[in-house]
Parts: structure tokens; C-alpha cells; sequence
């Protein structure tokens, strides 16, 4: 037991108000509650090994259907194999960054209606990092490493004259994609203070954003590829900057230069998103007793 | 009443007002808005025990959401500790903590020292202290052997200790509890009161607790707040509620045999069951005198004292009640 006894005012000052970078705070809160999330999975091991395997053996079922087609057809909406590889790939990992980072807010509805969102309110950290950090699934590591694997297949083999800017191209796509299915990831959520069942609307567009994304956009309909690109930009993860490293032309006509555009449109995403987010909670009524 | 002439935690005219939509009809909702806090001011003073009371729906918990930052009042001027709770949530919490009876704030499937730790770090508690809070909360709460359980597992009682202690890890200045031994077993009730009046004595830690158990406020609390439809209605000792609730306590005789009814000054019989009699005297007054009269002149074998349940003080209070409203935060 403490001897010296301290009134609550003073021991407080202890921990005194120095002022610290929202962003900083939130990045450390996140970190925090991720390291107790791991060091709980990997108190089990052997269940770890087997969760991400069926992660990794689920996500490449996609893939297999992919394979099968291409073994009746030679081209899929005028792509080769390589080429619907990389686009898949692409889209494989930037959503797998994604779902590891944020995935976890599609329970905020389930959280809203039991009332648990509360408990999140009076701790000293922010609530989104919380949503996002909570059940923190290490076994998502098995979808990235599949997109990551056929991306690599499809590096290898796909024929492009590589330049250093085609290059640079292929990182800032994995990370601009991942940074904008966040976004999605965070709109959604904000969408679920709203409406509460809301989370398989949240899953279309993940989900099905990045199996969308996963096959070339001259199989698409003109006008889901006009949606997908200007009004949730998910064109922006895989498909614009894919058919500029790949010399292809966009279906829709677009000039050259949008394929240097992801990394603005993700931080674009990400402001409307915030606000999205901000004003949910904002509006948060919280439940009766 | 006030130790420090400000106060530390200070409501000027809060409302809250939710709007509700109902179904009429098929297709169509019908809006219309609830007032569930309505013009409510108070004034909390640094290292009071203050107990919140009033019947279901009367506005407790979302006073409660809104001193925590967790809801946001629709008018109204609201303080904890100079901070504004619905601007500075997070800046707030690190000097408040928050036990909700109904749920837990700590994490469900992880073993209870897990949460802690995570309390540790999160609210950047200097590790002594923390150690010496942790080594008090488990030795007075009796947690030592449940800290590697996972949260889950563990009883009503057990988890509620656990989240006492979790919400005073890190030296709050204020403590909200709502409805902190719903539940519990007896034992376990002392214990939770026992620690929390220790901590208020040797920590001045403001309290807030709203409660449904007379005997909490009873054991804990020097002032009452009494709440109805989102309004204050009584603010003062609890005695003084029981004077004005005209509440009554219980004395029940077992005699040696049956016989008529007890007939003593001060008390009246309200029932009688063989040789079992009870007797009804204001909660106000001491029960001793009486017991001393009966035993001296009844064949007495055995006896105890009932206390009014919160909801009959209230209740009767309520009934009483002919003062205007908005009654201010003078004891009426």
C-alpha cells in the first residue's frame, strides 16, 4: 500500500498536461493496444499458425477462380494473365493493409447497440484508434502475403519496359490503395452512427471494392467505372496507376498524369472521411441506461 | 456543504433533449423530443461523496454520459475540473474515473492484469505509482489470484472489483460509479464500500455514485441529490430526505408468544404473524429507545431493523412534494 499518502490533486500533477500531438497520441494509443492484442495471439501459437493459413488459403480461392478462367480463355477483357495478376495483386494488398489496420471498425455498429461504444468514450485516447485497434487480427497478415505472392508472379512475368517511374509506381500503389480502403474502412464506420446495421454496407465497398478491383475495368459496365472513380475513388488503388505501368489506356479516356494522382486523392478521401467520422460521433446518442 | 469555494464539478442550466422517432402507422415516424435533463444545476465541491439518486428514466445516467464527455447537452454550462467534458474528452479522462455497474470498461477477453497494463501505459501512470496502486487495489479488493483470468470468466462481484480498480489506477480526481454494487453479494457490498470510503478519506477523491441501495448512500454519503424527470427535487443530508420522504424504518420483535399488538409511543404496528410483530417508526429517529422499552416490557426473544428501500423514500417524497419547481440546490 502507498505510505505517503497523496491527495488525488497532487498526484495528478505527476501526470501533468504537457501537450502532445494528436497524432502522435493516437499513433501511440494504437500501438499500445495492437502490442496487447499480439502478445495475447501469440500466447497461442499453433491457433495463430492455423488462422492466418485459412486467411491466406481463403483470400487464394479468388485467385484459383482467376487460374481456371484463364484456362479457357487466353485473355479476359482484352488482359493476359500477368496482367489481371498484377491488378489483382495490386488490389489484394493494398486491401489486406487495410482490412489489418482498420477492419476491425466494422463492429462500431454492434458497439453502438450494446452500448459498449461508452466505455471507449472515457479513456484517454481516441475513440476511432480504439475501434480500430480492438481484436487486432494478425491472421490478416495471410491476405497480404497472398496479394503480395501473386504480385510477385505477376512482376515477374508480365511484359513491361520498366522504367525508374514505373518503378516508384508500385510501392506508392500498394500504400495510396491502402491508405484510401482506410478511408472507406473509416467512412463506413462514421456511416454506422447513423444506421447501425450498417456494416454490410461498409463491406460492399470493401470487399467488394477489392474484388472489383481485382479483374481489369474494360470488364465492367462504363458507368460502375465512372462511380468507382469519381465518386468513391477506388479506381485510384490499383486500376489508374496498373494501366499506366502497363501502357494501357483507361476506358474512360482519362489523360496520363491521373496515374500520379493516388497519393492526393487518399489524403483527399481521408479529410472527407475524418469529418464523416467527427460528425458521427458528434451526433452519438449513446443507449438508455 | 462546499469545502472549497468553487466547485469542482458544476452544472448551470444542463438539458438535455433527445429526439425520439416513432412508428405511427405504416410508413410514417412520428418525431418527438424526450427531455431527459431539464434545467439541471449543481455544484460538487472537491472531496465530496455525493450520492445521485432517483427513479428509473429520471435522468441519472445521462448526467453521468454527459460529465464524462460521452454526451454532448443540448444547453447548459458544464465544468469537471475546469475542463469543459464535451471539448476535452480526452484531456478529461485522464483525471476522471468511470465505473459502469451495467458493463465493463475492461477488455472482455484478456486476462484482468492485461487491462491494467494497457491502463498503465495509456494514461501514462509513472510506474511507481502504478505499482502502488495495483499492490493497494489488489490487497484491499482481494484481486490477487483473479488477476491472470481472463475478464470473462469472472463473477458479477469479481469483475466489478476488477473495474473499481481499473478506473483508479491512474489517481482520478473524480469518480463516477454508476450503480457499483448492483448485484454484488453482501460480502462483497462491504467490501467495495469500505475501499471506496478509504480512498475518499485518504485521497479526497470526489465521488458521484447513483445508486439503487439505500444502505450505499447510507454508509458512504454525507449529501443526497435526488433526481426526477431530468429536474433536481432534493439536495441535502440524507436524513433530511428521509424527513421529508416521512420515510420509516422497521423494527421486527419475535416475542415469546402471541399477543396483541405492541402498544409503545413513537412506533406503530403495521403487522402481526403469530408471535412476529413489525413496527414501523420514522427513519429519523433512533431505534434504541424503542428496543430498550419493548425489551422491558414484552417477553422479547429476538429482533431486527428494516431499512426503507430507495424507491418507497423517494416515491413518498415525490407524492409530497407541493414545492414549484425548478427546486434549486437548497435542501427543501
Amino acid at each position: 500500500m502507498a505510505d505517503d499518502v497523496r491527495t488525488a490533486g497532487d498526484a495528478a500533477s505527476v501526470e501533468e498536461e504537457r501537450w502532445r500531438s494528436p497524432l502522435w497520441e493516437g499513433l501511440r494509443a494504437y500501438g499500445l493496444i495492437v502490442a496487447m492484442w499480439m502478445r495475447s495471439t501469440m500466447t497461442y501459437r499453433a491457433s495463430f499458425a492455423m488462422t492466418a493459413f485459412g486467411n491466406f488459403a481463403v483470400t487464394a480461392f479468388d485467385f484459383i477462380a482467376i487460374l481456371m478462367m484463364f484456362s479457357h480463355v487466353d485473355r479476359l477483357g482484352g488482359y493476359s494473365l500477368p496482367e489481371v495478376a498484377f491488378l489483382y495483386g495490386a488490389a489484394g494488398a493494398s486491401f489486406g493493409l487495410a482490412d489489418l489496420a482498420m477492419g476491425s471498425t466494422d463492429r462500431l455498429g454492434r458497439r453502438i447497440r450494446d452500448g459498449t461504444l461508452d466505455t471507449l468514450l472515457v479513456r484517454p485516447a481516441p475513440v476511432l484508434v480504439q475501434v480500430a485497434a480492438d481484436r487486432f487480427a494478425l491472421r490478416r497478415l495471410g491476405r497480404i502475403t497472398q496479394g503480395l505472392l501473386v504480385l510477385g508472379y505477376a512482376l515477374a512475368t508480365v511484359d513491361i519496359a520498366w522504367t525508374p517511374v514505373k518503378v516508384a509506381m508500385i510501392p506508392m500503389m500498394i500504400l495510396s490503395g491502402a491508405v484510401i480502403f482506410s478511408a472507406v474502412f473509416v467512412a463506413g464506420a462514421a456511416f454506422q452512427f447513423w444506421a447501425q446495421d450498417a456494416a454490410e454496407v461498409q463491406n460492399s465497398f470493401t470487399y467488394g471494392g477489392t474484388t472489383l478491383l481485382q479483374y481489369p475495368p474494360t470488364v465492367f459496365a462504363k458507368d460502375l467505372v465512372r462511380g468507382v472513380t469519381f465518386v468513391v475513388p477506388l479506381a485510384f488503388v490499383n486500376w489508374l496507376p496498373a494501366l499506366y505501368v502497363m501502357d494501357r489506356d483507361d476506358p474512360l479516356g482519362l489523360p496520363d498524369w491521373v496515374a500520379f494522382l493516388p497519393p492526393l486523392v487518399a489524403a483527399g478521401f481521408c479529410a472527407v472521411a475524418g469529418l464523416a467520422w467527427r460528425a458521427g460521433l458528434r451526433g452519438y446518442r449513446s443507449t438508455g441506461s | 456543504m462546499d469545502g472549497d469555494s468553487e466547485g469542482f464539478i458544476e452544472l448551470d442550466g444542463i438539458e438535455k433533449v433527445f429526439d425520439v422517432r416513432r412508428r405511427a402507422g405504416l410508413l410514417r415516424r412520428e418525431r418527438h423530443q424526450v427531455r431527459a435533463v431539464d434545467g439541471l444545476s449543481f455544484r460538487v465541491a472537491r472531496g465530496e461523496m455525493v450520492g445521485y439518486i432517483g427513479p428509473n428514466g429520471a435522468g441519472k445516467s445521462t448526467t453521468i454520459k454527459m460529465l464524462t464527455g460521452i454526451l454532448t447537452p443540448s444547453a447548459g454550462r458544464l465544468r469537471v475540473a475546469g475542463i469543459d467534458p464535451q471539448r476535452e474528452r480526452t484531456r478529461l479522462a485522464r483525471r476522471i474515473g468511470v465505473v459502469f455497474g451495467q458493463r465493463t470498461t475492461l477488455w472482455w477477453d484478456l486476462p484482468l492484469i492485461d487491462s491494467y497494463r494497457l491502463v498503465h501505459r495509456m494514461y501514462r501512470i509513472p510506474d511507481k505509482r502504478y505499482q502502488e496502486n495495483l499492490d493497494r487495489c489488489v490487497e484491499l479488493l482481494e484481486l490477487g489470484e483473479l488477476l491472470d483470468v481472463p475478464v470473462r470468466q469472472l463473477s458479477l462481484g469479481q469483475r466489478m472489483r476488477g473495474d473499481i480498480a481499473a478506473a483508479l489506477l491512474h489517481d482520478p480526481e473524480v469518480l463516477y460509479l454508476d450503480e457499483p454494487t448492483i448485484g454484488l453479494d453482501v460480502i462483497s457490498k462491504a467490501r467495495v464500500r469500505e475501499f471506496l470510503r478509504d480512498l475518499n478519506a485518504e485521497r479526497r477523491t470526489t465521488v458521484l455514485l447513483t445508486t439503487h441501495d439505500l444502505t450505499d448512500i447510507e454508509q458512504l454519503c454525507q449529501r443526497v441529490m435526488v433526481i426526477d424527470h431530468g429536474r433536481l427535487v432534493y439536495d441535502g443530508a440524507l436524513t433530511g430526505l428521509h424527513e421529508v420522504g416521512e420515510s420509516e424504518r422497521t423494527l421486527v420483535v419475535d416475542l415469546e408468544r402471541e399477543l396483541p399488538p405492541v402498544e409503545l409511543a413513537g412506533a406503530r404496528v403495521v403487522k402481526v404473524e403469530g408471535p412476529r410483530q413489525w413496527l414501523a417508526f420514522p427513519a429519523s429517529a433512533s431505534a434504541a429507545p424503542l428496543v430498550a422499552r419493548i425489551a422491558a416490557e414484552y417477553p422479547l426473544v429476538d429482533l431486527s431493523v428494516r431499512e426503507p428501500d430507495i424507491e418507497s423514500v423517494i416515491a413518498r417524497m415525490l407524492s409530497r412534494r407541493q414545492i414549484p419547481e425548478p427546486a434549486g440546490p437548497t435542501p427543501l
